[in-house]
């Protein structure tokens, strides 16, 4: 068997802060193959935004990892230089980001925009890269590509930026396309839109792709594998059929909970749509040997509270992972 | 006209929205103050770049009786206190003047913006150093400080330019840092740097055209003041005094103001239109580049 794609083993990220040093990542690991689609699960302020910083290596000033190695073909980017780095951003790991009306320079064409990645990591001359920008609009299905390619953002609505980002993302030809929550800020029918163009162009290329979302129907719909996070650590790891059918972490459980559609009988009628109780803990509990999410846990018993529960694959299972110390068995969800 | 329906899923284009640039260049001709000016400076650059050809009396040489009225013999300003023609005089140092004042901004506009881009960038150590040395340059008194390097490395038109821009570059080191502290936390530095690019490329190819905008309003202005400037260090006997510039004919006149007030007022009405001109266009720009004013 060969080595994965990427292997992120044990990472830590910390930050420090005018008070102290706080974990913000704690003991991550996973692993990605080439072409798969991972996706990161979580509320807010969970980590999955940082581990996505974290492998791209932008982690902002006040934040460095703190143990643990990110191997993407062999090489650790934990350790490798910054010319490195920048060899890789964009190149090899590409990142699409969630606000689409932000995320491209306003005062430059979008097919500069492109062209400029494509000279900087593939040395093009100018003409050669225009006629590959078209292209790459086109790939993305933006309509009338040849014209467009001239449009400053601003001419663009928010869901063809987006098609524009990917394009940028995609152009060329990462082995890993990170993208944190692409479809927040658009419609949900562009969404759908959007994702059906990531898994497709993803397919087409063979690149894997790492969804970071909060949304469990957008992981249904996009990824083979999540991952769920909580409070900076990996709770719930495995295949997505299998977590939905049979979330084993209280949380994960939750977070399924919340999404009517997914598992429940249509024609059933619920009163009132399940939530998750009280808020994720603040950033300095982060790292403390205990459940973080036992004090919002109906589970929980006392070794939740004392001591932090370890990896464990789940009851029967060989590849569906899960830290806590008081999992749901593996059956039907009863609601 | 019923939609067709989009089984692409491509949504629609949004309403045709102007080009950043051409939504700025409407707002500029909108302002009448502004065009104005802008017809007048251009008027006042024709003159004093080809003015001296078309009248090519020496503005040095002493060509007829001393303080001649405007009109008369000939002489469409008159003559100063040496006999010498004020027109030639106005045109050749209309051109050493509008030099000066442009040499000096650009000047000012460079040492600003690469101290203000650095510290915005970096942060840190580097902002710490290089905005108390702004600091130190903004407290200094500005007339003084040019005056001492005049007086150092003697006075001429290089070293003049270089003291006015010299003691002009702080406020467009601070404005260039506001402005890089403000962008590079938006998300398409975030992206482009995720692009791979370097910290070279996000400095000059990404933040800096984002920047320009309130920079090109600062320079236009500071061409206004550098001409002032060099006119008081002029007034003050401090330029070269191999060349003619507006400042310089109001300082030798300065003593004859009472007998023949012409000989100041000629020179000081041109640097007054020449420097409201340009402080015109400078608000026409802001009004025209501001995009919270361009709302309105």
């Amino acid at each position: 068997m060969t080595a994965p794609l990427l292997e992120v083993r044990n990472l830590g990220v910390r930050f420090t802060t005018r008070t102290g040093q706080v974990t913000v990542l704690d003991d991550v690991s996973f692993t990605l193959e080439r072409g798969e689609r991972i996706s990161f699960v979580g509320e807010s302020g969970c980590g999955k935004s940082m581990t996505a910083l974290a492998l791209m290596g932008l982690l902002p000033a006040m934040g460095r990892v703190d143990g643990g190695s990110i191997l993407f073909k062999g090489e650790d980017l934990v350790t490798a230089p910054d010319a490195r780095m920048r060899q890789i951003r964009g190149n090899e790991i590409s990142m699409i980001f969630q606000e689409p009306m932000t995320s491209l320079n306003p005062v430059f064409t979008v097919g500069r925009q492109i062209t400029e990645v494509l000279r900087l990591h593939r040395g093009l001359d100018s003409h050669t890269a225009r006629a590959r920008a078209v292209d790459l609009l086109e790939a993305v299905r933006i309509p009338n590509a040849a014209a467009r390619v001239d449009d400053y953002p601003h001419q663009l609505s928010g869901g063809q930026r987006q098609r524009v980002m990917i394009a940028i993302a995609l152009a060329c030809e990462p082995e890993i396309l990170i993208a944190d929550e692409p479809t927040t800020a658009l419609d949900v029918t562009v969404q759908a839109d959007i994702f059906a163009l990531l898994r497709d162009l993803g397919a087409k290329l063979e690149t894997a792709i790492i969804l970071i979302t909060h949304d469990m129907g957008a992981v249904a719909q996009m990824a083979e594998r999540m991952l769920v996070m909580y409070a900076g650590r990996r709770v719930e790891e495995g295949r997505v059929a299998d977590i939905i059918r049979a979330p084993a972490h209280p949380y994960t459980r939750g977070l399924i909970a919340c999404v009517p559609h997914i598992s429940a009988d249509a024609t059933k009628r619920l009163d009132r749509l399940p939530e998750i109780d009280g808020i994720v803990p603040p950033i300095t509990s982060f790292g403390r040997d205990a459940c973080l999410f036992a004090p919002r846990c109906a589970r929980a018993i006392s070794t939740c509270h004392q001591a932090k529960p370890v990896q464990e694959l789940a009851a029967g299972r060989s590849t569906h992972s899960v830290a806590c110390w008081h999992p749901h068995e593996d059956r039907a969800q009863d609601g | 006209m019923a939609v067709a329906p989009d089984n692409t899923g491509i949504d629609p284009p949004p309403p045709a929205a102007q080009h950043p640039v051409g939504e700025a260049l409407r707002m500029f001709v909108g302002n009448r103050a502004a065009v104005a000016a802008s017809i007048m400076l251009f008027l006042i650059i024709l003159a004093t770049l080809f003015g001296p050809m078309l009248y090519p009396t020496d503005p040095f040489e002493m060509v007829w009786a001393p303080f001649t009225r405007p009109g008369t013999d000939g002489f469409i300003l008159g003559t100063d206190y040496l006999g010498r023609d004020m027109l030639a005089g106005l045109l050749n140092g209309g051109r050493v003047s509008l030099t000066i004042g442009l040499v000096a901004a650009l000047m000012s506009v460079f040492i600003g913006i690469t101290f203000g881009a650095l510290a915005g960038f970096y942060r840190g150590i580097v902002e710490e150093v290089l905005m108390r040395i702004t600091e130190f340059f903004q407290v200094l008194p500005t007339l003084l400080f040019s005056m001492v390097i005049v007086a150092l490395f003697g006075a001429s038109l290089t070293v003049v330019t270089i003291a006015i821009g010299i003691v002009s570059w702080t406020a467009v080191a601070r404005i260039t840092r506001a402005e890089f502290l403000r962008i590079r936390e938006l998300e398409y530095v975030t992206a482009s740097r995720a692009a791979g690019a370097s910290n070279i490329v996000l400095i000059t190819r990404v933040i800096l055209p984002n920047a320009l905008p309130p920079i090109i309003v600062q320079a236009a202005l500071m061409v206004g003041s550098a001409i002032l400037f060099e006119a008081g260090l002029a007034f003050l006997g401090l330029s070269d005094p191999n060349v003619v510039s507006w400042g310089q004919i109001i300082g030798s006149n300065r003593t004859y103001i009472l007998d023949a007030g012409f000989t100041v007022t000629i020179p000081g009405v041109a640097i007054f239109v020449t420097v409201l001109s340009i402080s015109l266009i400078g608000d026409g720009l802001n009004d025209a580049l501001n995009p919270k004013l361009r709302r309105r």
